[in-house]
C-alpha cells in the first residue's frame, strides 16, 4: 500500500506534465473537432455551432480529402521502400571492407538530413527546372525529352518523392549501418566457406539479422512519410492541380490558412487513425515474420 | 511597456545579451531608472515586407514633430503576416496600428478587431475622402463603417515589350479584348513556338479576376452570400483567359516554374506580363540597360476598352485594443500627407492613393506610372467578405483545372459556384440569424 503510494508520488511529475501537455490538448482538439470553430467563432463565441460529427462527414465527402489521401498513400507507397532501399544500399557500401574514406562519405551522405528544407528546395527547384535544370540536361543525353517536373501533375509527385528520399535517406542509413556493424563477421566467414554467393549472403544473413532494425526503421519512416508536409509546402504549395496536396497539407490549409480549426482538428484525428492503422499492420507483419 | 524600452536603450545590458535569465531579472530592476521620459508614448506598429523596411525613414521626422511619441516598427514577412495577425488577435497581442492588406480588412473587421475611423476623419484637416481614388476608399468601408485609411494602392496591369510588339506589327497598345487577341496572335506568330505572347502564372488568381471585374456582373451575388461565377460576364472573361492558353499564347506555367521572371521578360520568353507596381522598380533595376527603352506599362484592356481592375494595396488601421488612439491617428495623418506619400513612393515605389499626391511632377511625369493613374480611377473593391481570399483560391484552382486538366469550363464554373456557396454557408446562416433577431 505504502509502496503503491510512493510509486504514484514518484511518477506524479511525469504524469502531470504528460496530462497537461498531451492528454488535455488531445481531448480539447477532439472537442474542437465536434464544433465548427472558425473566424466568426473567434470573434464571438456565440457564433460557435456544435456539429457533432459534421466535420468528419464533411471532410470524408470532400473530393480534395480523398485526393490528398491518394497522394499521401502514393508518397508513402513509393517513397518508403525507395528510401529504405537507398539507406540500406548506402549503409552496405559504407560497411564494405573495401570502402575508403568512410568518415567522409558517412558525413557527406548524412549531410542532406541536417540541411534546411527551404534552402535545399531552392536548389532542387533549379535542378528540376524544365529548361535549365541539370536533371533534364542529363536526361537529354539519353534522348529523353524535357520533363516538366513541377508543372505536370503526373511528374510532380515523383519529383517530390525524389527530393524527400534524397533529403531523408541518410538518417536511416546511420541506423542501418549500426545494425550491419553488429552482425558478427564469423557468420559471413562461415557462409563464404560453405560457398555462398554475395546475393545468398545478403538474403540469408544480412536481411534476417537486420530484421528488428529494419522493422524499426520502416515504422519510423512510414509514420514520418505519412506526415508529408514541408516538401510540397516549399516546392509546389500543393500544385499542380492539387497533385502534391498531402493530408497534412490539407489540414494546414484548413486550419492555419482558412482558420477552420474545427475541420482541421477532424482531419488531424483522421490522419492519426490512419497512421495508427498503418503502424499496427506493419508491426503485425513484422511479428508474423519472426515466428515463421 | 516600460521594461522592454529600457533594454533597448541601455547599451551595456545589450552587450551581455547571452545572459537571458539575468537580463529578465534586470529588466524589472532597471525599470525604475529608465532613460526615456516616463510620459513618452510608445506606439507599436506592424508593417509587412518591404514597407516595414522603409517606413522607419519617414518616422524619424514624425518623432521630431511629436517628441512625446516613439514608434516601434515591427516587420512581418508577407507570407506569415496573415497567420500572425490572426494569432495575435486570438492571443490579445495586437499592436496599436498596422499596415493591413485590403483583402484582409473584412476579416479583421468581422473579428471586431478594428476601430471605426469615421469620427477621426470627420474632424481631420489632412485626410479628405474625396481626394482618394473612389474604389480604394470604398475597399475600406465595410457595411457602412470606415475601418482603414488607404496607405498605398496597387492594381494589376500589363507590362509589355515595345520592341517585340513593334516587330510583330502592333504599333499602339490594345484597348479592347478583341484588339488584344489580335496583338497576342501577332506576337506569337512573330516569336515562334519556343516563346510566348503573355505570361498568366497559373498559381495566381489576380490576372483572371482582374479581367473578370471589367464585366458588369459582380463576382458574388445575393448580398455576397453566393457565387456568381456562372454569370454571362464571368463566362466571357473566363473564355478570354482560357483562349490565351488554348491558342498557345500563354505557357501553362506557374511562377515557381520560371526561375526569374525579369530575366525571362528580358529574354523575350513572353511579351505581356500582368503584374503590379512593385515590378516597375524591379524591371528598372534588373533589366539590362539596352532594354530600358523597350518596355512600358498599359492599362488592362477590357471587353469594350479599359473598364477597371481590383483595387489592391494596404491601409493603415487602428486596433480597438490600442490605448493610444489619438497618437495613432496623428501617425496615420502624418503618413497620409501627400509629401510623405511621395517620399514613400521614392523609397519603395508604392503608389499613393490620393489624387493630390499624383499631381506632383515626380509622379505626373513618370512614364510608367501614367497607366496606373488611368486604371486607378476605375479600380473597384474585391468582394468585401472575410471568406474572399479563400474563394479567390478556388477561382485559381478552377482555372487551373480548365487549363491543365482540360476540363470543360461549364463543369468547372458550376463546381466553383457550388464550392463558393459551401464556403459562404456560415455567412448565410449568420446573416439569417441576425435578421431574425431584428
Amino acid at each position: 500500500m505504502n509502496e503503491n503510494r510512493a510509486g504514484w508520488l514518484l511518477s506524479a511529475p511525469a504524469l502531470i506534465v504528460l496530462g497537461a501537455f498531451f492528454f488535455v490538448p488531445v481531448l480539447a482538439a477532439f472537442a474542437l473537432s465536434l464544433t465548427d470553430f472558425d473566424l466568426y467563432a473567434l470573434a464571438d463565441l456565440h457564433n460557435l455551432r456544435f456539429v457533432w460529427f459534421g466535420n468528419y462527414v464533411d471532410v470524408l465527402t470532400r473530393p480534395l480529402f480523398w485526393k490528398s489521401l491518394v497522394n499521401t498513400l502514393y508518397f508513402v507507397g513509393v517513397g518508403v521502400p525507395l528510401s529504405i532501399a537507398a539507406s540500406l544500399g548506402s549503409a552496405m557500401l559504407l560497411d564494405s571492407q573495401r570502402a575508403r574514406w568512410k568518415g567522409f562519405f558517412r558525413t557527406a551522405l548524412f549531410a542532406p538530413v541536417v540541411t534546411t528544407v527551404v534552402a535545399v528546395a531552392v536548389i532542387w527547384r533549379y535542378l528540376l527546372h524544365t529548361r535549365y535544370g541539370l536533371i533534364n540536361y542529363t536526361l537529354a543525353h539519353f534522348g529523353i525529352a524535357p520533363i516538366d517536373w513541377l508543372g505536370d501533375p503526373h511528374w510532380s509527385m515523383p519529383a517530390i518523392i525524389l527530393f524527400a528520399v534524397w533529403k531523408n535517406f541518410g538518417y536511416n542509413m546511420i541506423i542501418l549501418l549500426a545494425g550491419l556493424q553488429s552482425i558478427p563477421p564469423d557468420l559471413y566467414e562461415a557462409a563464404r566457406i560453405d560457398g555462398a554467393s554475395a546475393t545468398q549472403q545478403f538474403r540469408h544473413i544480412t536481411l534476417p539479422m537486420l530484421r528488428p532494425v529494419l522493422l524499426l526503421v520502416s515504422i519510423i519512416t512510414v509514420s514520418g512519410y505519412f506526415q508529408l508536409f514541408a516538401e510540397p509546402y516549399v516546392m509546389t504549395q500543393g500544385d499542380p492541380l492539387q497533385s502534391t496536396v498531402s493530408v497534412l497539407y490539407f489540414m494546414y490549409e484548413e486550419g492555419f490558412k482558412w482558420w477552420s480549426l474545427g475541420r482541421a482538428s477532424a482531419i488531424a484525428f483522421l490522419l492519426f487513425a490512419l497512421i495508427l492503422a498503418a503502424t499496427v499492420l506493419l508491426q503485425r507483419f513484422g511479428r508474423r515474420g519472426e515466428m515463421a | 511597456m516600460q521594461a522592454p524600452v529600457t533594454i533597448q536603450s541601455s547599451g551595456n545590458v545589450r552587450q551581455h545579451a547571452g545572459l537571458v535569465g539575468l537580463m529578465l531579472g534586470l529588466a524589472a530592476a532597471l525599470g525604475g531608472c529608465a532613460r526615456e521620459p516616463t510620459d513618452r508614448v510608445v506606439l507599436r506598429m506592424w508593417g509587412i515586407g518591404r514597407e516595414a523596411e522603409v517606413v522607419p525613414a519617414l518616422l524619424a521626422d514624425f518623432e521630431r514633430l511629436h517628441p512625446s511619441i516613439r514608434v516601434d516598427v515591427q516587420a512581418l514577412p508577407l507570407t506569415g503576416a496573415h497567420e500572425k495577425l490572426l494569432t495575435a488577435f486570438a492571443g490579445d497581442a495586437l499592436p496599436d496600428l498596422a499596415q493591413l492588406g485590403n483583402t484582409w480588412l473584412p476579416e479583421m473587421a468581422a473579428l471586431g478587431a478594428l476601430s471605426p475611423l469615421q469620427p477621426f476623419v470627420a474632424a481631420s484637416r489632412v485626410i479628405q475622402p474625396a481626394d482618394y481614388f473612389g474604389g480604394i476608399w470604398d475597399t475600406n468601408v465595410i457595411d457602412g463603417e470606415l475601418f482603414g485609411i488607404p496607405w498605398y494602392v496597387d492594381t494589376r496591369l500589363a507590362f509589355y515589350r515595345k520592341d517585340i510588339l513593334e516587330a510583330a506589327g502592333i504599333p499602339a497598345p490594345p484597348r479592347t479584348w478583341a484588339e488584344w487577341s489580335t496583338a497576342l496572335a501577332a506576337v506569337k506568330a512573330h516569336v515562334g513556338p519556343e516563346r510566348y505572347a503573355i505570361l498568366l502564372p497559373l498559381n495566381e488568381y489576380e490576372p483572371l479576376l482582374n479581367l473578370a471585374v471589367q464585366e458588369a456582373d459582380p463576382l458574388l451575388k445575393d448580398n455576397d452570400t453566393r457565387g456568381n461565377f456562372q454569370s454571362a460576364g464571368f463566362r466571357r472573361a473566363f473564355a478570354f483567359y482560357l483562349d490565351a492558353f488554348h491558342k498557345d499564347w500563354a505557357p501553362e506555367m506557374s511562377a515557381t516554374q520560371i526561375s526569374n521572371v525579369w530575366d525571362e521578360f528580358g529574354a523575350g520568353f513572353f511579351s505581356y506580363f500582368i503584374t503590379g507596381p512593385w515590378n516597375v522598380g524591379e524591371f528598372k533595376r534588373r533589366l539590362p540597360r539596352r532594354l530600358q527603352n523597350d518596355w512600358a506599362t498599359m492599362p488592362l484592356p477590357g471587353p469594350n476598352g479599359p473598364g477597371g481592375a481590383i483595387a489592391g494595396g494596404s491601409s493603415l488601421v487602428l486596433f480597438k485594443q490600442s490605448k493610444h488612439p489619438r497618437e495613432v491617428w496623428q501617425l496615420i495623418e502624418f503618413l497620409s500627407e501627400p509629401a510623405q506619400q511621395l517620399r514613400f513612393h521614392e523609397l519603395c515605389g508604392d503608389l499613393p492613393p490620393r489624387r493630390s499626391s499624383w499631381a506632383d511632377p515626380a509622379l505626373a511625369s513618370d512614364r510608367y506610372a501614367s497607366a496606373f493613374r488611368e486604371q486607378l480611377e476605375n479600380a473597384k473593391p474585391a468582394p468585401k467578405v472575410p471568406e474572399w481570399e479563400r474563394i479567390a483560391q478556388q477561382v485559381r484552382l478552377a482555372s487551373e483545372r480548365a487549363v491543365r486538366g482540360h476540363e470543360s469550363p461549364d463543369i468547372v464554373l458550376r463546381d466553383l459556384d457550388q464550392r463558393t456557396d459551401e464556403i459562404l454557408e456560415k455567412r448565410r446562416s449568420m446573416l439569417a440569424a441576425s435578421k431574425e433577431r431584428k
